[in-house]
């Protein structure tokens, strides 16, 4: 298993500039790790994130566009994993930081915990690839390479909570947040 | 008041204040007035979505682009995406515009005033939310489109556009 605050380091280390979604115990410890005004949280409704990453993988084309799913989350909307496939974005990276609990509900299970697999599902509605990492170090090794690939790009990452970062509810999704995010894609 | 409700004329509605994007679940109300048009319009990029909140979300990231986009859905997917239309539409104040088809809807008759209780319910729970939104029951109605579509971008809010009839195909 990769720590979660060491696994979303190598990976900022990686897109220092990229379009990054980030829902729920990843978004906390994403804004410690990599504070940027392309950082969006504002999924608004559980779930959302990889529909809200779509339409921004569609609107910049030519930006890479990475969504940090919930194992979670991402069961509330595997239809989007169809919905992606079939859209194709070539720039779209999904990765699931799959810790097999609602963390920030009570640490409850989900449903299939240890049996699911993200990866396969990914697969079979169409993605153009699929990976699956749970060894910090290979997963060091080989991210440069599969953010080269072409999307929409599946990364199940089996994670474990590491250092907590503060849980800022207002400030993660603060409507300023918001404008300067809108106001930066803009710019691109 | 003209009884028919031209499908071309609402594309072209849709197309005429910048829309490039349609993301849709099949709805029998604008299948073949609108959806299946759609699918073929060289100038409409079509998304074609599992389920209708996801929709939601897409237009929200299309909205931080600079891109107009119009989900295309039917009632019963309204009533099952209240909660990201609460979040994403009315708590983050974002333009996410909706044309809804209300199945089984008696044509001619006011929504509030149906025989079908999910058709009854829709408007009241839109002003519950404070969403605006507009009746296209005739092709009189069709003017109304560019305007509530340019208005959810310049307020930066949502619209619901209620087809009270099935649009003819072009």
């Amino acid at each position: 298993m990769i720590t979660r605050d060491e696994g979303l380091r190598v990976l900022a280390r990686q897109i220092p500039d990229d379009i990054v979604i980030a829902v729920y115990s990843t978004a906390f410890d994403w804004v410690q790790i990599r504070p940027h005004v392309l950082n969006y949280f504002a999924v608004g409704a559980m779930g959302l994130a990889s529909s809200h990453g779509l339409g921004l993988a569609l609107g910049r084309p030519n930006r890479r566009v990475i969504v940090l799913d919930g194992d979670g989350s991402l069961l509330m909307n595997l239809g989007s994993l169809a919905t992606i496939a079939n859209a194709a974005p070539k720039n779209f990276f999904h990765f699931v930081c799959e810790n097999g609990t609602y963390e920030a509900n009570g640490d409850h299970p989900i449903p299939g915990r240890g049996r699911l697999s993200f990866a396969g599902l990914a697969r079979e509605a169409g993605y153009a690839a699929t990976h699956e990492f749970a060894d910090l170090a290979h997963f060091e090794q080989q991210i440069g390479n599969v953010l080269g690939q072409t999307g929409p790009v599946l990364i199940d990452l089996k994670l474990v909570p590491g250092a907590e970062s503060p849980r800022d509810y207002r400030g993660l999704y603060a409507a300023e947040r918001r404008a300067a995010f809108r106001a930066a894609v803009m710019r691109l | 008041m003209n009884g028919s409700l031209p499908g071309a004329a609402i594309i072209a509605a849709v197309k005429s204040v910048g829309v490039r994007f349609v993301m849709a679940v099949p709805d029998i109300v604008s299948s073949e007035g609108l959806l299946h048009p759609i699918s073929r319009d060289p100038e409409l990029r079509l998304i074609r979505v599992c389920k209708e909140d996801e929709a939601i979300g897409i237009s929200a990231g299309l909205t931080a682009c600079g891109e107009r986009s119009m989900l295309l859905i039917q009632h019963t997917g309204l009533l099952d995406s209240i909660n990201a239309l609460r979040a994403v539409a009315v708590e983050y104040s974002m333009p996410i515009c909706l044309m809804v088809g209300l199945l089984e809807k008696e044509p001619g008759v006011a929504p509030t005033k149906s025989g079908r209780f999910g058709v009854r319910i829709v408007e009241p729970i839109l002003d519950t939310m404070g969403i605006a939104h507009h009746l296209l029951e005739t092709e009189d109605d069709v003017p109304t489109i560019s305007k509530a579509i340019d208005w959810a971008y310049v307020e930066s809010k949502p619209v619901v556009m209620l087809l009270g009839r099935r649009p003819s195909a072009p």
